[in-house]
């Protein structure tokens, strides 16, 4: 039977599984929602703007592990989304993205709406396609699920221009994909294996060192495992959050710029660091000359350019983490003994004591001004027996949740990583919400990047999305203020953010619902509140504006020469002590 | 160092700009750049003339191999190649100098490709410093023109190999 290209194209989605789509509409792409319409197996989330379409299927897919799916016009529209794309590219998420394009008769003349869509998305997308032909729609389609789930996924673009939508083509969908420049690897070879086998069995100090690759492999089940026997401490990326059990005694939390003390200390003084998914980003090696200076080096990536393009690896081993993980327990269980025990003793009781000497900390007087942290610390408390799904923006707000909120499974960390892109968080949790309608869903946001794509509350209440969303209000662009208080002598340009919107009035305005904690002594209170109401909700929290996020590596800085709390004239300046000029009103500090 | 990577994509539309757009993107260099189909259509090969340190070539290599449009990258320093360049060089040339401009011509076994009472254009190919050196040599009569191909590679047979099928076809 003939279908039309808009037809084939939601037969392949629903061929890929593919439930939900979020979607925005425009010239181009209208037969396409036209037929969405006409059906019912596909679910059309309708966003307000780009960005959220595909900050939504960033969550989508990192809470589900599957493909999230976005449909977008030509022009605006492309350009519009290119951020999330930008995004999923650094953070390896599944993303399959539609784009509309102008019919194919019309491409190149500067038509109404056109943009290069090929052009635009080719630097920040793992492959991407210009559908000429509807003939070679479907299997155009079938190859872009396959790049983007399989190898280290990544964003996968499909641009279709209008007449290829409405044109019709006998449907056949491939049952296999085959692309000779494109095999990854999974297996990996089992001669390195062994050798990394051994140097965890002679290693005094080892750490584990383990990123977002083990969790779009599925492999914590087996990282438990090999951290269990072998008895060796988990170090965590931002992005590997929720991959090993955060309260777990062999998890050090996470590393890097804002990592725990011990973490980072494990890292400097280990030697032998087994890096698994992770890709040794500069937020997390710092000086690249001075990081792990005793260490060999074990990486286990799928990606081969991840290996040893930043830090020399002794022992690389290309292939799937849960395969990798799985061959190198098997050889483990048959050799490990007591004696490994006894071996890092030492190294244990080491990291005891810089557990001791420097935990993660913060003064919360019972009638001063909340501390950020303290709202964190609470809500993981409320609700980690809900198994909450967390997204962040990105900021301080961010590093707080990665430090208190300590997850017990994967996928349940949204949150951008390599791009940094705040406006990331709510649209984020939204899409996660989409695919499990009945989890919690959390979003900590701080004032700022809550703003980026505030537009998307309409999304939330008209699709029935209830993301709880809790704002760290402290005025400021948080980290940029830090960091000027830290580098640049306290001048706060362009961080003081002046006036916020209200938004408890601003929830409200949307139909979602909005609550403020006034005092630190109603938290709980308002949280649980927030917590049993099935509608959206911000809950806005305004905290100590001048609050730093501790430890700190500057950037460029040495991993074991950590900022533990503000330097003595920071302090000065924000108990009042220090002069101020009229000119500096901007910098007064009054909480 | 220099190195001379031969690559085989495919032949589609926009695979270029995805090579050149990796160079430019992680700021490798480029030095010559040669592309044209292969035996089969649906292939071309590409030689890319790069250079950088070990560190630089291994993630050059790497990064091409990843790009879902390469089939094959070789980097042909690691074995033995040889390379040729072609370049063809409009010459300006007065009465006196054109027996001048045709001895050169015939020292670099270049050809005369085409010719005009004031000028020729001279073909030469050769490995580099051939290249270099017959500019220099016909730069004093005045060069008008030169468009160079940037280099083509293939690496050497290996030379047992090659009398083995050597035998094999005298056999046939």
């Amino acid at each position: 039977m003939k279908l039309t290209g808009a037809e084939i194209f939601i037969e392949c989605l629903k061929r890929e599984g593919v439930k939900t789509v979020f979607a925005l509409p425009g010239g181009v792409v209208l037969k396409i929602f036209d037929t969405l319409h006409q059906q019912k197996d596909v679910e059309v989330i309708l966003t307000r703007h780009e960005q959220g379409a595909g900050h939504m299927a960033e969550g989508y897919a990192k809470a589900t592990g599957k493909a999230g799916v976005c449909l977008v016009t030509s022009g605006p529209g492309m350009t519009n989304v290119i951020t999330a794309l930008a995004d999923a590219y650094m953070d390896s998420v599944p993303v399959v993205c539609f784009s509309g394009q102008v019919p194919t008769n019309l491409i190149g003349n500067d038509a109404f709406q056109e943009a290069d869509n090929i052009g635009l998305s080719r630097p920040c997308t793992k492959y991407n396609f210009l559908v000429k032909d509807v003939n070679d729609l479907a299997a155009t389609i079938k190859e872009a699920f396959y790049i983007a789930t399989t190898g280290r996924p990544g964003p996968v673009l499909v641009d279709i221009p209008k007449d290829v939508s409405q044109n019709v083509a006998e449907f056949v969908y491939p049952k296999s994909v085959s692309i000779r420049g494109y095999n990854p690897t999974v297996d990996g070879n089992k001669w390195q294996i062994k050798q990394a086998a051994e140097a965890i069995m002679k290693a005094k100090k080892p750490i584990l060192y383990v990123g977002g690759g083990v969790v779009f492999s599925g492999a914590s089940q087996e990282l438990l495992e090999l951290a269990e026997m072998t008895q060796i401490p988990v170090d965590m990326t931002l992005m590997g959050l929720g991959v090993f059990p955060g309260e777990h005694p062999l998890s050090l939390g996470m590393l890097g710029m804002h990592g725990t003390y011990e973490a980072n200390m494990a890292m400097h003084y280990s030697d032998l660091v087994i890096a698994i998914g992770a890709r040794f980003d500069d937020r997390v090696t710092g000086k690249v000359s001075e990081f792990c200076p005793h260490a060999k080096v074990i990486h286990v990536d799928i990606d081969p350019t991840s290996i040893r393009k930043n830090i020399h690896v002794d022992i690389p081993i290309v292939g799937d983490c849960k395969t990798v993980l799985r061959e190198l327990n098997q050889i483990l269980r048959a050799t490990v003994n007591g004696e490994q025990k006894d071996l890092r003793k030492p190294w244990w009781d080491q990291i005891r004591e810089w557990q001791r000497a420097h935990p993660l900390t913060y003064n919360q007087d019972n009638d001063g001004p909340i501390k950020p942290q303290q709202v964190v610390k609470r809500l993981y408390e409320l609700t980690k027996d809900r198994d909450p799904i967390v997204a962040t923006d990105v900021g301080q707000h961010q590093m707080w949740a990665a430090q208190y909120f300590k997850l017990a499974r994967p996928n349940r960390w949204l949150t951008s990583g390599g791009l940094g892109t705040m406006g990331f968080g709510f649209p984020a949790a939204m899409g996660a919400q989409a695919a499990f309608r009945d989890r919690l869903v959390l979003c900590i946001a701080g004032d700022g990047s809550i703003q980026m794509n505030m537009q998307e509350m309409a999304t939330a209440v008209i699709s029935k999305l209830p993301v709880k969303i809790i704002i760290l209000n402290n005025g400021f662009h948080g980290m940029v203020r830090q960091w000027q208080d830290l580098f640049y002598n306290g001048r706060y340009a362009s961080s003081n953010l002046g006036t916020t919107p209200d938004f408890v009035k601003l929830a409200d305005a949307y139909g979602a619902v909005g609550l403020r904690v006034k005092k630190v002594g109603d938290l709980d209170a308002i949280l649980k509140e927030a917590l049993a109401t099935d509608k959206p909700v911000i809950v806005d929290v305004p905290t100590y504006p001048y609050e730093n996020c501790y430890p700190m590596i500057p950037a460029g800085g040495c991993n074991h020469e950590m900022i533990l709390e503000d330097p003595p004239e920071l302090k000065m300046k924000q108990s009042g002590g220090a002069k101020v000029t009229p000119e500096d009103k901007d910098t007064v500090l009054t909480a | 160092m220099e190195h001379i990577i031969s690559v085989t994509v495919e032949n589609k539309f926009g695979v270029l700009s995805r090579v050149a757009g990796l160079f430019s993107g992680r700021g490798f260099n480029i030095e010559s750049l040669s592309v044209a189909p292969t035996l089969d259509p649906s292939m071309s090969q590409m030689t890319i003339v790069t250079s950088g340190d070990e560190r630089i070539i291994e993630q050059i290599v790497k990064q091409l191999n990843k790009l879902i449009d390469v089939i094959k990258v070789v980097d042909l320093n690691e074995t033995e190649f040889v390379s040729r360049e072609t370049a063809i060089i409009k010459v300006h040339t007065k009465d006196v100098d054109r027996a001048e401009a045709l001895r050169i011509v015939d020292i670099f076994r270049a050809n005369v490709i085409d010719s005009t009472p004031t000028t020729y254009t001279i073909e030469v190919s050769g490995d580099p410093k051939k290249i270099e050196a017959i500019i220099n040599l016909l730069q004093p009569l005045g060069i008008k023109e030169l468009v160079r191909t940037g280099r083509v590679a293939v690496a050497r047979e290996p030379v047992r190999q090659a009398a083995v099928q050597a035998k094999k076809i005298a056999r046939e």
